[in-house]
């Protein structure tokens, strides 16, 4: 089937057959291999991606699901091409990481946390990242990490959408969901 | 020849991981990011049989369907390679990547299908009709050791690949003369780190050059070598790739059954051909379980506590095939008194084949059960003379000024000073505040408790288990090499000979060489060549890279600056002992003449006719490094393991509601003493990566086999890995006893953490309702288990029409495998009177 | 773990879905995915083909009738999670909503899906249950609907037909104003499958009175139970008559063993929660006042 998607904020098209998750379209279509594969069956959150800004598992969705959303991979966090975003840089600082598997799902669930959270206690983060299995870390130095990018971008003279409310859709995009 | 911490820049200081920065962007290099040209793909059809006889093999309409390129059964793959290696002398416990004549346990790997992509493999393996003959299994460890259960290798004779004694000292005199003894039994279920990312390998034959090329998520010494045997080609027609990044291994990713398989479908077929496992292949047949052992231990003691002798049996379930596990019996014997001053030791070490999943090496190599068994003995032996456990414990530890300590089983413990890391933890703690909030606890109506962990972490993987447990091995060099060039231009580009998964090595050789050559670490490279291209490696194994590693990349730094210092001498016309490095020149400091970076590079590399007679143009130096501690065979039962010994104290506050059995951590403290450490934040991340795996391991994961020989947990909805959720905040607390034998006086501390947190959940019940052994996921009888869902089968029942082989098999309502919690037990964490 | 291959197909309209389903018996409904695909994945499902009613405009929103509150049943769970009215006026299912899964599965999963799933320790087929909410289906011969009781026959078994898909969840709104929900559950890990679940509404009077109560426990048996604790109404709430009418109540209930746990620690603990959420209910409804609560 051919389908068209909203990846990093440019559409991609491709044929894909129905039962190919949008986690292996994502790595085998696109080229977009920085969203990992750990289970297959939506525990690990090693797929996990931003569809419309909120984490989804990548694993769970079918390719030719994923149309009319606007998809963010960890490829589409960095700011240019050798530069890091604010919680990426946070990660670095505080070797929120070891092995990187679960990393990319690991930093866009807490990018998703950060656009509406703007001072995330222990608890908020540890449910935000409850979903992402990590077995190097012990999640120690990645609560720290998010800690430090709150920090940060609580005194960053950068604008984020409206507190408590998630992510808006773009606004050309047909409505997905009932809001 | 070692530094001086006081005067380090480099070492011990928090810089950033340099390797993160590439990760936290999703720019790493795993191998499902390899893709080769024209590349095919695997997918493995498992047996669903404990043992079963393979009576026939029918791919033809697998063979039928478009995009299917081949159908590899074991009689073929047997017949083109040789077995794969065993450790122990057991030649007639033969295992091939794919199983022959027979299977033995229920997952394990019977036929792989290679089409254009995994998905069409997968259709393919279910239309690949295998008729099996089930023959009798058996799944438990003790049933195996008797004569009359069925033997899983009937050409071996029976199922006990080892049954050893050791005894050091004089064990029954000691007993004998001991006013107290006390016996007890635990155990330690089958559980293993399981990395996120599964092992993975690609390998590509090129017939003109004759040369197999392979990428792997390995993690194994000798890799090239076993892949060499195994596919009866020349060593070096084998290259391994080794920049490709691992997601992730603690010891599992061994891969050569994965990877003898995929060479030869690659060379069969001519064509690039890559296995990633998927999640069930990996958890059921990826041969990466861990040790499941059952301990007996009886110590000998004294009315002060002070423990003479101990008298310990490891029985161990292996699985069906044999490989590196049962040296998992055998290291630990590098610390088999654990911290303490036990003065005899008997040892028996049983290793038993049976119809489970084949083991791996598990992070700690065995290290975490023994200390399990060691801390149960001296909690029960605090208990039977009524004196606090930590009392007991300070009084059995060997003290700072007894270094080196000469244990029984012929290993010397290098350095440590536990009493002073105790110490820390307490006042860290505020020990009694602790015990007041225990207290306050209890009165709400909760059972809670203080438990505490003393426990030894061997580094350096002096691996002399291997002759001692396998006299045919002779082995005594475990080696690992660095290489430093320094180009025309003054750049430094190092070679490391191993894959890494998240160790931080590229950060830890950087920072070593940065420390001798007193040159900014950041603007180090580090390189990894193939391993045609390498020097010796012996992986990162045994915690032994920061010494190894470490130890190799000072040396061959020292050599450089050594050769910089000549060159500058010779041009003062100075002898090398009259002149001085700093800050990456050399001076002579009588006449402050001085010679910079730029003007040395410049005379190495161009100026030949200024170079001293006999020196080598360039900058270039290699040291390839045998283990400190190394080189000697056993003699009598003895002999020198791994050189150095780390330190963790671990204290856990810890809560059960009785009504419902559900434990929490609530307050987690680890003292930690891995000598001079070489970049914190790694080591900080390898403790409470540590801490989790043994959190995981005592209360939330396990390897279940129902009765009918079926791996029940095998996805992750029901092998539970712990979440951010169940991890608690760790606190740590640092304690530095360098050791001597290494260039900083850094320790290894690859498995902190995971080597003393099991036995820190273990609680300790003093009443006599405690109805049935705890094993080492202690909690997890009292807190029942979480297992494959029968509801997802009711639901696939209902709606589909299961004939597929890859399917799990159902467990069925009713099979408990004998792991029913008796809800009515009483649990105490402290006997009532502390 | 890939699927085994088939056709989707995203119909327009909820009769088309339905006239879909009901024309192949090897058709079956995707939402949010988040249950069904893991078990396409392994395989345990083989459909060969899936109607995608994730976008419907039927199926979608949130609306209050008179004394129920009708949620569609492709409303995202995080999206319930988040909604004033569900807050106001469903409040058991926004209490048990946080602990449904992950925040990503949340993100995708759907009310209906989890109704039409089934599980039996499942948050919201319990709070259905509990509530006596009515299922709302659509079928090829037109809208029909019927108790949760009824709904749900067996483990992961429902009533549902070919030809059939869940449409909305009519949960019932106490008219009362000083109502307390209580709610517990145990698992292995905080987001796993609870093995015993209770769920308790009451409403009380203003001089602590129960006006009524439900209460419900899931994990236990096949399926989401409620229990009787109808000698409750009238009383206090006091320890002694809480426990002794959950005592009563779960007498013969049905309980599984399996590997998860026996029956006889379902049992017990499942006592404990209920007494646990009526007591919580029982506090959560005592801080409302009286007069303008709610």
């Amino acid at each position: 089937m051919k389908v068209d998607l909203r990846i990093n904020g440019t559409i991609h098209s491709a044929d894909i057959e129905p039962r190919k998750t949008l986690l292996d379209a994502l790595r085998e279509n696109f080229l977009l291999n920085g969203t990992h594969a750990g289970c297959e069956h939506g525990v690990c959150g090693a797929c996990t991606v931003l569809v419309d800004g909120e984490p989804v598992r990548s694993c769970l969705m079918f390719a030719v699901q994923a149309d009319g959303y606007d998809i963010t991979t960890i490829e589409g966090l960095a700011p240019a091409p050798g530069e890091l975003s604010v919680i990426q840089d946070a990660f670095c600082e505080t070797h929120g990481l070891q092995c990187g598997y679960c990393t990319p799902g690991m930093i866009l669930s807490a990018h998703a946390l950060l656009q509406h959270t703007v001072t995330p206690t222990r608890e908020d983060i540890v449910e935000a990242i409850s979903g992402n299995i990590c077995r190097c870390t012990g999640y120690g130095q990645i609560i720290e990490a998010v800690e430090f990018a709150a920090a940060r971008l609580r005194i960053a003279n950068t604008p984020r959408p409206q507190h408590g409310a998630p992510h808006h859709a773009q606004a050309d995009q047909p409505i997905a969901e009932p809001k | 020849m070692s530094a001086d911490s006081a005067t380090f820049r480099f070492v011990s200081t928090n810089r950033r991981v340099r390797e993160d920065r590439r990760f936290v962007a999703g720019y790493g290099h795993f191998i499902a990011d390899v893709a080769l040209e024209g590349m095919l793909h695997v997918a493995i059809l498992p047996s669903q049989h404990p043992a079963a006889r393979i009576v026939s093999i029918d791919a033809s309409a697998a063979l039928a369907m478009p995009g299917v390129h081949y159908v590899l059964t074991g009689d073929e793959l047997a017949a083109a390679t040789d077995p794969l290696m065993n450790g122990l002398d057991t030649p007639l416990v033969q295992r091939h990547p794919l199983a022959v004549g027979q299977t033995r346990y229920a997952g394990e790997w019977v036929v792989a299908v290679v089409a254009d992509s995994r998905a069409l493999a997968e259709d393919a393996t279910e239309r690949v009709r295998v008729s099996y003959e089930p023959l009798p299994f058996v799944m438990n460890a003790e049933e195996a050791l008797k004569p009359d259960s069925p033997p899983v290798h009937p050409a071996h004779g029976s199922n006990v690949l080892l049954d050893r004694t050791f005894v050091w000292g004089e064990v029954e005199k000691h007993f004998a003369e001991s006013p107290r003894q006390l016996s007890f039994r635990v155990t330690w279920g089958r559980n293993s780190t399981v990395p996120i990312e599964t092992f993975g390998v690609v390998a590509s034959w090129d017939p003109w050059r004759e040369m197999l090329d392979v990428w792997a998520s390995i993690q194994m010494p000798k890799y090239p070598d076993q892949i060499a045997r195994g596919l009866r080609i020349p060593a070096n027609g084998v290259r391994v790739h080794q920049d490709v990044d691992v997601g992730g291994s603690y010891g599992v990713k061994r891969g050569i059954k994965q990877t003898v398989l995929v060479a030869h479908l690659a060379r069969r077929l001519g064509r690039p051909v890559r296995l990633i496992e998927d999640r069930l292949e990996n958890m059921r047949g990826g041969d990466a379980h861990g040790p499941e052992r059952i301990f007996d231990v009886e110590v000998a003691f004294n009315d002060d506590g002070i423990v003479k002798s101990m008298k310990m049996k490891a029985l161990d379930n292996a699985g069906a095939y044999a490989g590196r596990a049962p040296f998992q019996l055998g290291k630990p014997i590098g610390a088999i008194v654990g911290p303490y001053k036990i003065e005899s030791v008997q040892y028996r070490a049983q290793s038993v084949t049976t119809n489970k999943a084949v083991q791996e090496a598990v992070r700690g190599f065995g290290q975490a059960p023994t200390n399990y068994a060691i801390e149960t003995a001296i909690d029960k032996v605090a208990a039977a003379v009524g004196l606090e456990r930590i009392e007991v414990r300070r009084r059995n530890f060997i003290r700072k000024d007894e270094f080196p300590y000469l244990i029984p089983s012929g290993s010397t413990y290098d350095s440590g000073d536990y009493h002073t890391v105790v110490d820390k933890v307490f006042a860290h703690i505020d020990f009694a505040a602790m015990e007041k909030e225990r207290d306050r606890l209890r009165a709400s109506g909760l059972l809670a408790g203080i438990g505490i962990a003393a426990c030894l972490e061997p580094s350096g993987a002096n691996s002399s288990f291997e002759p001692l447990l396998n006299e045919k091995n002779t082995t005594t060099t475990w080696m690992e090499s660095c290489r430093i060039n320094i180009d025309g231009l003054g750049f430094v580009t190092v070679t490391i000979h191993n894959t890494s998964s998240g160790q931080g090595h590229e950060t830890l050789v950087t920072t070593v060489i940065g420390e001798v050559l007193q040159i900014d670490p950041d603007l180090i490279r580090v390189v990894r060549p193939d391993s045609l291209a390498c020097l010796p490696s012996n992986s990162p194994v045994g915690s032994r890279m920061a010494i190894m590693l470490g130890g190799a990349a000072f040396h061959a730094a020292q050599k450089l600056k050594a050769k910089l210092m000549r060159i500058a001498a010779h041009q003062f016309g100075l002898g090398e002992d009259k002149v001085a490095y700093a800050a990456s020149s050399v001076r002579d400091p009588s006449s402050g003449k001085q010679l910079g970076w730029a003007e040395l590079i410049n005379i190495a590399h161009r100026n030949y006719h200024l170079l001293p007679e006999g020196m080598e143009p360039g900058l270039e130096s290699t040291h390839v490094m045998q283990v400190p501690t190394g080189g000697t065979l056993p003699k009598d039962g003895r002999v020198q393991m791994y050189p150095c010994h780390s330190f963790e104290f671990h204290v856990v506050l810890m809560a059960i509601d009785p009504a419902l059995g559900k434990p929490e951590i609530k307050r987690y403290v680890i003292g930690h003493d891995c000598g001079t450490v070489i970049n914190p934040h790694i080591v900080k991340g390898m403790t409470l990566g540590g801490v989790a795996h043994g959190l995981g391991a005592a209360l939330l994961e396990e390897f279940v086999y129902d009765d009918e020989g079926h791996l029940i947990t095998q996805s992750f909805m029901d092998y539970l890995l712990p979440s951010a959720h169940e991890v608690p905040e760790v606190e740590i607390v640092h304690h530095c006893t360098p050791s001597p034998h290494t260039v900083f006086g850094q320790k290894g501390s690859g498995e902190s953490g995971y080597l003393g947190a099991p036995p820190r959940y273990q609680p300790r019940s003093t009443t006599a309702s405690r109805r049935w052994a705890f094993p080492s996921t202690s909690f997890r009888s009292v807190f029942p288990p979480s297992a494959m869902r029968s509801r997802t089968r009711n639901r696939a029942n209902r709606k589909s029409k299961p004939n597929d082989h890859r399917l799990p098999r159902p467990s069925g309502a009713a099979k408990s495998a004998g792991r029913d919690p008796q809800p009515d037990c009483e649990l105490s964490l402290d006997p009532p009177d502390r | 773990m890939k699927p085994a291959p088939f056709d989707y197909v995203r119909p327009d309209t909820l009769a088309e879905a339905c006239a879909l389903l009901a024309g192949d018996e090897d058709a079956r409904v995707i939402a949010g995915g988040q249950t069904l695909v893991p078990m396409l994945a392994m395989r345990l499902a083989r459909p060969l083909r899936l109607i995608d009613i994730l976008r419907l405009p039927e199926l979608a929103g949130i609306r209050e009738e008179a004394g129920a509150v009708v949620v569609g049943a492709t409303t995202r769970q995080a999206h319930a999670e988040r909604d004033p009215v569900i807050r106001a006026s469903v409040p058991m299912l926004a209490r048990v909503l946080p602990w449904v899964g992950h925040p990503p599965t949340r993100n995708r999963g759907t009310v209906g899906g989890s109704i039409a799933n089934a599980d039996p320790s499942a948050e919201i087929p319990l709070a259905a249950v509990t509530l006596g909410a009515e299922i709302m289906l659509a079928t090829t011969d037109g809208p029909t609907s019927m108790p949760a009781d009824d709904f749900f026959i067996g483990p992961m078994l429902t009533t549902i037909g070919q030809g059939e898909c869940v449409s909305a969840i009519r949960f019932p709104v106490w008219p009362h104003q000083r109502i307390g929900v209580g709610f517990f559950e145990i698992s292995a890990r905080r987001s796993d499958f609870a093995f015993v679940a209770a769920a308790a509404q009451v409403a009380l009077d203003d001089e602590g009175r129960c006006l009524d109560v439900a209460l419900g426990v899931g994990g236990v048996g096949d399926r989401p139970l409620r229990l009787d604790v109808s000698c409750l109404l009238g009383t206090k709430l006091d320890a002694a008559s809480v426990s002794e009418a959950v005592n009563t109540a779960s007498l013969d209930m049905d309980a599984m063993s399996d590997l998860h746990a026996s029956a006889a620690y379902r049992r017990r603990v499942a006592s404990v929660l209920c007494i646990r959420a009526l007591e919580q209910a029982r506090g959560n409804a005592s801080a409302k006042s009286w007069k303008g609560a709610r």
